[in-house]
């Protein structure tokens, strides 16, 4: 069986909490895996989260490089490619880091390619693996053939795998740093813009209204509006709100958006992604209405309405206003 | 500045709901609407945007058959000075890397400044940029949701991060971008606007124009193969509430009352 391998994103001297996921995943690969960390960064961060990972990881291989202070695809992907031997199953974190280095990779390192993989369901003798992906939207999922025997990169999807627990173990962290050598790239990182605050703070509020493509069109948004204000809620959004210039980009929940812990989410016109989903912690009541009977979102949802938001929503005003109004 | 933008016709997840068909070894496509892919919609907008401000041309190109044509009459509707259909039996069947290995081919063709990707197809892996630009050793960056031009050589690009922040870079050209959605507002395109554009010529290059190793493309190359679909297994999932519509309004009253939404 190939030697497996996870890239581990850290920051401020603390892994992702991916990194256990990778571990979980490796695991499934091959059950007898010992799986080697690999984690690039410069200064004591770097060693805080080597060392820190090794309780988790039998080896940790650290890669210090003034160059890679800020995680830059363009140079990480170089800096693997001449560590990493030959025939590798290397498994990173599917969001904005592992999209930018992985496919990449798999080129430079002529192994197979899956992104975004839920779960890994078979392994055929070492030459092949079976993983699950989803397409449209996790309308469908897709069982998936790997031919492996030249290696292989996955993406893993955030929280499709659970953490492995480990007992405080004794894993020893190797220092590669000096087989990559100087680095340079034609992308090259300048700084980071903090996305702005907006008008209004979703993260603040106990119940979201949150509308999706279900909404149809701009003027539709005050619907949502008005059932928020008779609940002394807010609206929030999914990515397809904002793409369309509909709402704010504060408004978006979701992992490119904001992170809400609402008491009672209403999904209303969501598909329900899991780029959506990872916004919403703290497990909130879910209510989702959607006309499309097979929305993802009734997957998660605690209750489910079949329904067009645009006239389900108007009656649940006028119903909250009836009852504030006796009240 | 010259532009190609590598795009994809799919099944409009906005317009169907996609099922499984009988035999669970594809979706069933019978009477799905098809369109430009949504990513690859908003790539073309860009390229056009970025050549309105600094000249040049857009050359969208697909790979697949003649009914992918449509897209590519579609965004020359929208100003694309030229479409491409790449098109080979050899390819049927290739993975991300199959297409990107196809696509280097057509960009070694020509000479282009940079090559835009949306970002994720609605049926696909978000791989083929990054793969293309490794094959070809140009600088690469995905999720890409704003592009300035600094001077003829070089681009600076803001890629979306979490949290809605955006990581700034500078990138050499002739690079690879892979364009995220809602970087735009791409224009209407109307039923007369593609009309007028009906008769235009799109070429076809197959494996051997291209110069394409067979043997690195199609079944032959795929190191990735789909084996069936599967509906996904329910978690918990949501009670569904049967109600009248007066009677699910109630209902949802309550609960938004109940788990102390409503005070």
């Amino acid at each position: 069986m190939a030697r497996i391998f996870a890239y581990i994103v850290h920051k401020g001297g603390v892994a992702a909490d991916s990194a256990l996921e990778l571990a979980a995943a490796a695991r499934r690969i091959d059950p007898a895996a010992s799986p080697t960390a690999i984690l690039t960064g410069w200064g004591a961060d770097l060693d805080v989260a080597c060392h820190a990972l090794a309780a988790s990881y039998p080896e940790v291989w650290k890669i210090a490089n003034e160059a890679l202070a800020y995680p830059n695809a363009e140079l990480i992907r170089k800096a693997l490619q001449k560590v990493l031997p030959s025939n590798s199953i290397v498994l990173v974190a599917h969001e904005h880091f592992g999209i930018d280095l992985a496919p990449g990779l798999s080129i430079k390192t002529n192994s197979a390619f899956v992104s975004d993989v839920l779960d890994i369901v078979e392994v055929d003798g070492g030459a092949n693996l079976k993983v699950v992906r989803q397409e449209f939207g996790g309308q469908v999922s897709v069982h998936v053939r790997c031919d492996i025997s030249s290696g292989a990169v996955l993406t893993i999807r955030p929280g499709a795998f659970k953490p492995l627990e480990v007992a405080a173990g004794s894993g020893q962290v190797v220092d590669k740093s000096s087989e990559v050598g100087t680095l340079a790239a034609g992308r090259r990182y300048l700084e980071t813009v903090v996305a702005e605050a907006g008008d209004v703070d979703i993260t603040k509020y106990n119940v979201l209204v949150s509308i999706g493509r279900g909404i149809q069109e701009k003027d539709n948004v005050a619907i949502a509006q008005e059932l928020a204000d008779a609940l002394g809620a807010a609206v929030s959004c999914s990515r397809p709100v904002v793409d369309a210039k509909w709402m704010e980009k504060s408004r978006q929940v979701g992992s490119s958006g904001k992170t809400v812990k609402p008491k009672v989410y209403l999904a209303c016109g969501i598909s329900g992604s899991f780029q959506h989903l990872a916004g919403i912690k703290g497990s909130p009541f879910l209510i989702a209405i959607n006309k499309n009977p097979k929305a993802p979102i009734f997957q998660v949802a605690d209750v489910g309405i079949v329904d067009d938001i645009l006239e389900f929503l108007p009656e649940l005003t006028n119903k909250v206003r009836e009852l504030r109004h006796v009240a | 500045m010259e532009i190609l933008v590598c795009a994809r016709r799919v099944p409009d997840t906005s317009e169907n709901e996609i099922q499984l068909n009988g035999a669970g070894n594809d979706i069933e496509r019978d009477e799905l609407v098809y369109s430009i892919n949504e990513a690859d919609n908003y790539a073309v907008e860009e390229a056009l945007q970025i050549v309105t401000r600094v000249g040049g041309t857009v050359t969208v190109a697909t790979v697949g058959g003649e009914d992918d044509e449509e897209i590519l009459r579609r965004e020359m509707a929208m100003g694309a000075n030229h479409g491409v259909l790449i098109s080979d039996e050899v390819f049927g069947g290739s993975d991300g890397r199959g297409i990107a290995t196809i696509l280097k081919g057509f960009v070694q063709k020509g000479h282009y400044d940079l090559i835009l990707t949306g970002i994720q197809a609605e049926d696909g892996g978000a791989q083929v940029g990054g793969m293309l630009a490794a094959l070809l050793d140009y600088p690469f960056a995905s999720l890409v949701n704003s592009i300035e031009v600094l001077d003829g050589k070089k681009l600076k690009v803001s890629r979306e991060i979490e949290g809605g922040n955006k990581e700034i870079n500078e990138i050499d050209l002739p690079c690879v971008l892979s364009i995220q959605t809602g970087i735009n507002e791409p224009r209407y395109v109307g039923m007369k606007g593609i009309r007028q554009v009906a008769s235009l010529p799109i070429p076809t290059y197959g494996a051997s124009d291209l110069g394409v190793d067979p043997g690195l493309v199609g079944e032959a190359g795929a190191k990735v193969k789909r084996v069936d679909y599967f509906v996904p297994p329910q978690g918990k999932g949501a009670e569904i509430l049967h109600g009248s519509r007066e009677e699910n309004v109630d209902k949802v009253l309550e609960l938004v009352t109940a788990k102390g939404g409503l005070k």
